[in-house]
């Protein structure tokens, strides 16, 4: 069983809820990563999930271009990301990014790299399963889940595939549009968390907007989990400040934490 | 990637690398093009609107001062001659007419030199939709006067300040708008690249242009050119010109933005000097680095200044049916000049890099037929002309 899997094994024996935070890699330094991603296991995270930056991010809103642009223009590259990457062990680790940084030099290579370096598993933002039959193949020869997403506008034929061809988890997009915090109704996401649940076992975690607690515990009540990325890369950016705001970290993730469990 | 042949590749190149979101909206565009194009009232409707208000066909014009001066015989085809100046508008028209008859009462643009997105907002303004066209804050700077061409027909221009500020950008802006507003908005892509089905669709709606020019250049001289030339930026008037032309025997060059020079790595040719990659939903020759991060480009044309292609073009490129050279800014602008002075014809900065080929030593055989397809004229071009020429 991947680690992705036990993780979430655990948590429904203990009927707990996920907490799955994103990071930008590179922003703040890359140096940091490895202590941002213990601090985020310190406060309560069950998964993390690392963002490749990408130049030409389509699916993210104002908050992840930026963070991936200034993780660019430090000079960020995917092999220092891994290196980095694999000195953190304590969660399992979802790598996410977008399709060609991945297919630079081959998908296989990529996919077996990131498996070295104790990644989990990978979602690719702009790769849907139909389009992913290599990838699938690869990822599963390295070992690594594939997480794809599912969408509010996606058809029962095309979530069927999802369902089909992801491991780990499922992930749910809470409505269209892209990344970013925003207030809205969780309607959507309850209604696509249903049709999901009728397709497969799997869990489902739901992400796209969720950045306060009260966000955190509205989508607990349907959901297996939740993924915050934005709001968490716009907090370090504000207040990570080289490493002195770490216990503030750990309060801002205890809190998040605290309201998967309602 | 060794993937199956399937529908909206060209060999490997093509496919569909979008988010989820945006699939099922691309799987319904995709059946409703099909259906519309063999719909005999859509076929109406478009070709009569294309005759009536584009001011179609085109005419095809005997460049006899510019043979005279080449050692060729030159023919142009004259999209400038097109309602609003450009080739642009045979495809937002088309998409136009299809966003109505899927009911869609929103619809999005991005724009480079503006001219697709004075385009778009023409057909807007006619049909009555709601129109956005999102264009780099530098391109709006470079393009002041579609800027407001665009604003004057209705049309709301959203600045993009993101990475570049250019095309690509206004690109990335407009799928984010189309995955956030997809159920009721259209998104007419201005070129033949993106994900399947635009680089089909558009083709489809371009290839008006090729196949005029070949019944007209057949009536005129009895036979086919032995050359056809078109700049290529994303590449929609370079396929709608070629394509009409892929099963004969006319030898077919694509002419890329060559910038400051290949060497300089300042240029906007990803065809001559690039490789393929996932870019914009569709996998094709793009300008990247080593570690797959797009990289910046240079032209003088805003509307060739675009790391990507379309994918059609990829595959044209490595069957090797099409050339694809490159002009630096200098020989475009240089080409640019001449066309105006020997001919009275004021190409737009895109088109002045088809023309440069003419003079581009050793490419074209003396005495040869060519036919250069003038994708727009220049007005847009004009103050920046006076400055960079020094009138
Ligand atoms: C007159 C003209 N020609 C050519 C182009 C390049 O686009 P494409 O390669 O899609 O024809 C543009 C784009 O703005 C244009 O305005």
């Amino acid at each position: 069983m991947s680690r992705i899997a036990d993780t979430f094994q655990h948590l429904r024996e203990g009927n707990e809820k996920a907490l799955i935070l994103f990071v930008t890699a590179g922003d703040p330094a890359l140096k940091d990563l490895t202590a941002i991603l213990e601090a985020l296991a310190e406060g309560g995270a069950d998964l993390v999930e690392v963002g490749l930056p990408f130049s030409d991010p389509i699916a993210d809103g104002p908050s992840i271009q930026a963070s991936s642009q200034r993780a660019l223009d430090r000079g960020v590259k995917i092999a220092d990301v891994l290196e980095e990457v694999s000195e953190f062990a304590r969660l399992p680790v979802v790598m996410m990014g977008y399709m060609n940084p991945m297919i630079r030099s081959s998908l296989a290579e990529f996919a077996q790299r990131a498996r070295r370096a104790g990644v989990d598993g990978a979602i690719v933002c702009d790769l849907t399963p139909d389009e992913g039959t290599e990838w699938i193949q690869v990822a599963r020869s390295a070992e690594l889940d594939t997480v794809f997403l599912a969408a509010p506008t996606s058809t029962d034929d095309r979530l069927a595939q999802v369902c089909h061809s992801s491991r780990g988890f499922v992930y749910a997009v809470s409505r269209t549009g892209v990344t970013g915090s925003k207030d809205q109704p969780w309607d959507e996401a309850e209604k696509l968390v249903g049709r999901i649940r009728k397709l497969t076992a799997l869990p489902v975690c739901v992400g796209f907007g969720i950045s306060i607690p009260a966000d955190v515990k509205a989508v607990c009540s349907f959901a297996d989990g939740v993924i915050v990325g934005s709001r968490l890369v716009e907090w370090l950016w504000e207040n990570w400040n080289g490493g002195k705001g770490r216990d503030k970290l750990v309060d801002w993730v205890r809190a998040m934490k605290d309201a998967t469990r309602g | 990637m060794n993937q199956e042949p399937q529908p909206g590749r060209f060999g490997q190149f093509g496919g569909r690398y979008v988010p989820e979101t945006l699939v099922p909206a691309l799987e319904e565009l995709a059946a409703e093009f099909e259906l519309a194009w063999s719909d005999p009232e859509f076929r109406s409707t478009f070709e009569s609107l294309s005759r009536d208000y584009v001011g179609r066909p085109t005419p095809l014009t005997e460049a006899n001062r510019l043979s005279e001066s080449t050692g060729l015989q030159v023919s142009v085809k004259r999209e400038d001659l097109c309602h609003t100046g450009a080739h642009k508008i045979n495809n937002a028209l088309g998409q136009c007419l299809l966003a109505q008859r899927m009911g869609k009462k929103r619809i999005i643009a991005e724009t480079g030199a503006g001219q697709h997105g004075v385009a778009t907002a023409t057909v807007c303004a006619l049909f009555g939709l709601e129109c956005e066209v999102y264009m780099g804050e530098e391109d709006c700077a470079r393009q002041e006067l579609n800027v407001f061409r665009m604003k004057l027909l209705g049309a709301k221009v959203v600045p993009v300040r993101s990475g570049t500020k250019t095309l690509k950008d206004a690109l990335n802006e407009a799928m984010r708008d189309w995955v956030t507003n997809v159920r009721s908005t259209h998104y007419v892509i201005g070129t033949a690249a993106g994900p399947h089905p635009y680089p089909h669709m558009v083709r489809e709606f371009q290839s008006v242009i090729g196949s005029e020019t070949r019944t007209q250049y057949q009536e005129r001289h009895g036979r086919l050119p032995d050359v056809g030339i078109a700049c290529v930026g994303g590449g929609s008037n370079a396929i709608g010109f070629f394509h009409a032309f892929l099963g004969d025997d006319v030898r077919l060059i694509g002419v890329e933005a060559g910038g400051l020079g290949l060497p300089t790595g300042h240029h906007a040719a990803p065809l001559s000097a690039g490789s393929p990659g996932v870019l914009h939903g569709s996998y094709s020759y793009m300008m990247q680095d080593d570690d797959g991060q797009v990289l910046p480009t240079h032209s003088v044309s805003a509307g060739l200044d675009y790391p990507g292609v379309g994918a059609e073009h990829s595959y044209l490129k490595d069957t090797a049916r099409v050339e694809y050279v490159v002009a630096t800014d200098e020989e475009a602008l240089a080409a640019f000049r001449r066309v105006a002075e020997l001919e009275g014809l004021i190409p737009a900065f895109e088109t002045a890099h088809a023309f440069a080929a003419l003079w581009q030593a050793g490419l074209l055989q003396p005495g040869s037929r060519v036919v250069v397809n003038m994708s727009g004229r220049g007005d847009k071009d004009m103050e920046r002309a006076s400055r960079l020429l020094g009138l």
